[in-house]
């Protein structure tokens, strides 16, 4: 594999655009990046689009014919949550390869008010769905943060302070769906979704697009743009232990995924200034403090008590808002991840920038299961 | 056979999921993997363990366990009563199920980890035939 650069990035506000379809979004996205790049859609020679909603509805060719259709070859990818990160690593494997010079990768979803994602599934005799316990993702979410209660004592405060910190993180990044400072009563006393993770400990449903280009070196600098390397891309599935089947086992997945991610780009996480991870629920970000390795097991709601993961602590975690207000379309999720990272080792973060980023992780969990973890570098 | 049935008007209990065996002792059944042991609620095509293709020999499973973790769910899809105790509970055999946690109060200090549970069985709701949909749940053990 030879390197891979991000030359361009591009990502709309999050919310919610009845009046606008998918390739819509995607095509808004997928400008911005062409325009960040400086480059226009005939110099993209390979597109990877990320949706999952509409998996089978071809969303990366009809991306095209809102924007021009250059017959290069594009792949849909769907790979639950992860979507768009995996359709990223797409884009860097074409290039990284060697077959292509650029390629893009444009994640999009259109969620509306979709409800709750997941189930318990179907048998022959119907639903079992709220009678042989719960696959909806709330309560999934909820029992791995339980289990993390169980295991080192962790309180429904650590989780809510979670909260707190990323609605805190969301006010001053313009894209965000919300935008609001909640505080800790707010959080504690929200309705209960399935504990212990109240409303505001969960991630909205909503709509979004994020767009990135990848190029070789050789494009890089013709280009003269700040370069942001690839240092790594990681994609792994669920390995098997005992209870991944009736509890996905998200830790497991992620720990394998981030000492691979380590390795192959040479740094470890003491040496990250930024990471964007997978807070779809409160108790998810906790539990990935540990799993990837930004503090010692055990230790994450000590680390949330010191301010370790906030914004200017040791460890700034989801500085864009996280998933739990910058909001989650899912599709658009994994690439916008790399749009935040790619954001700070500019230095074009504006008011949430983090002062000197170099390096930064992207970290996507989609179940059912996969994990894709992407270390970016300046 | 079942046109037959139903014209005798005669109904039948039927298993929600196909690994829960009714009859005068309901039980889960588990296929176990001869090769390496790993337990599964369901059919592989082979070991998700140890990728070995069998033999795979059923076992009956203990109708007592112990609770892992849940969750409370207060917030589920249209038609699903709540609040309702989500949970994973394992059993001695290696195996854990997913299930409902009833007879308990969902309330967090009311719910000890490791708490031990049975399994019992209920009908909750009726096919179109009329036949009984029979589901498994957990309870706290009674003491005997």
């Amino acid at each position: 594999m030879r390197s891979v650069y991000v030359l361009g990035v591009g990502m709309i506000k999050f919310g919610r655009y009845p009046d606008k379809d998918v390739p819509e979004l995607a095509a808004q996205a997928a400008l911005l990046a062409l325009k960040d790049a400086g480059m226009a859609v005939k110099d993209i020679q390979l597109l990877a689009s990320g949706n999952l909603l509409q998996a089978n509805a071809m969303v990366g060719q009809r991306l095209l014919q809102q924007i021009g259709q250059t017959g290069i070859p594009v792949i849909n990818v769907a790979n639950a949550c992860a979507t768009g990160s995996t359709a990223f690593r797409e884009a860097y494997f074409a290039v990284g390869s060697g077959e292509y010079e650029v390629a893009m990768a444009v994640g999009s979803e259109q969620m509306g008010k979709a409800g709750l994602l997941g189930g318990g599934g179907a048998s022959r005799e119907g639903s079992v769905e709220g009678i042989l316990g719960s696959g909806l993702m709330p309560a999934v979410f909820g029992q791995a943060g339980v289990e993390h209660m169980r295991k080192h004592g962790t309180k429904m405060e650590h989780f809510a302070k979670i909260s707190v910190k990323n609605h805190k993180h969301s006010t001053k990044n313009p894209l965000s769906q919300y935008q609001n400072e909640m505080d800790l009563d707010a959080v504690m006393k929200a309705r209960m979704i399935a504990y212990p993770n109240t409303l505001y400990m969960c991630c909205p449903t909503g709509d979004g697009a994020a767009a990135a280009i990848v190029v070789s070196e050789a494009v890089m600098k013709k280009y003269g743009k700040k370069p942001v390397k690839v240092g790594c891309s990681v994609l792994t599935s669920d390995p098997w232990s005992e209870r991944d089947l009736t509890l996905p086992d998200v830790s497991t997945l992620t720990r394998t995924a981030a000492k691979q991610a380590y390795e192959r780009a040479g740094v470890g996480p003491e040496d990250l200034d930024l990471v964007e991870l997978h807070d779809c629920f409160a108790t998810a970000e906790l539990l990935h403090y540990e799993n990837l390795g930004l503090c010692k097991e055990g230790e994450a709601g000590r680390g949330v008590d010191e301010g370790w993961f906030a914004h200017g602590g040791k460890s700034p975690v989801n500085v864009s808002g996280g998933l739990l207000s910058k909001g989650h379309p899912l599709g658009a999720t994994g690439v916008a991840n790399i749009y935040e990272v790619v954001t700070h080792l500019r230095g074009e973060a504006g008011a949430r920038q983090v002062e000197g980023a170099k390096v930064g992780l992207a970290h996507v969990i989609g179940l059912g299961s996969a994990c894709t973890i992407h270390i970016l570098t300046a | 056979m079942a046109e037959a049935t139903q014209a005798s008007g005669e109904k039948k209990a039927r298993p929600i999921v196909p690994f829960l065996r009714l009859g005068d002792r309901p039980h889960l059944v588990g296929k176990k993997c001869d090769q390496c042991g790993a337990v599964y609620l369901g059919n592989r095509v082979a070991c998700s363990k140890c990728s070995s293709t069998g033999p795979f020999s059923e076992i009956p499973l203990s109708t007592k366990g112990s609770l892992w973790v849940y969750s409370i769910v207060h917030q589920s899809a249209p038609g699903i009563p709540t609040p309702y105790v989500a949970a994973i509970v394992d059993l001695p055999e290696g195996v854990s199920v997913r299930c409902n946690i009833i007879d308990v109060e969902p309330d967090p200090a009311k719910i000890p980890f490791g708490m031990p549970v049975e399994m019992i069985t209920r009908k909750v709701r009726e096919d179109k035939d009329g036949n009984d949909i029979v589901a498994f749940f957990f309870r706290p053990a009674s003491k005997n």
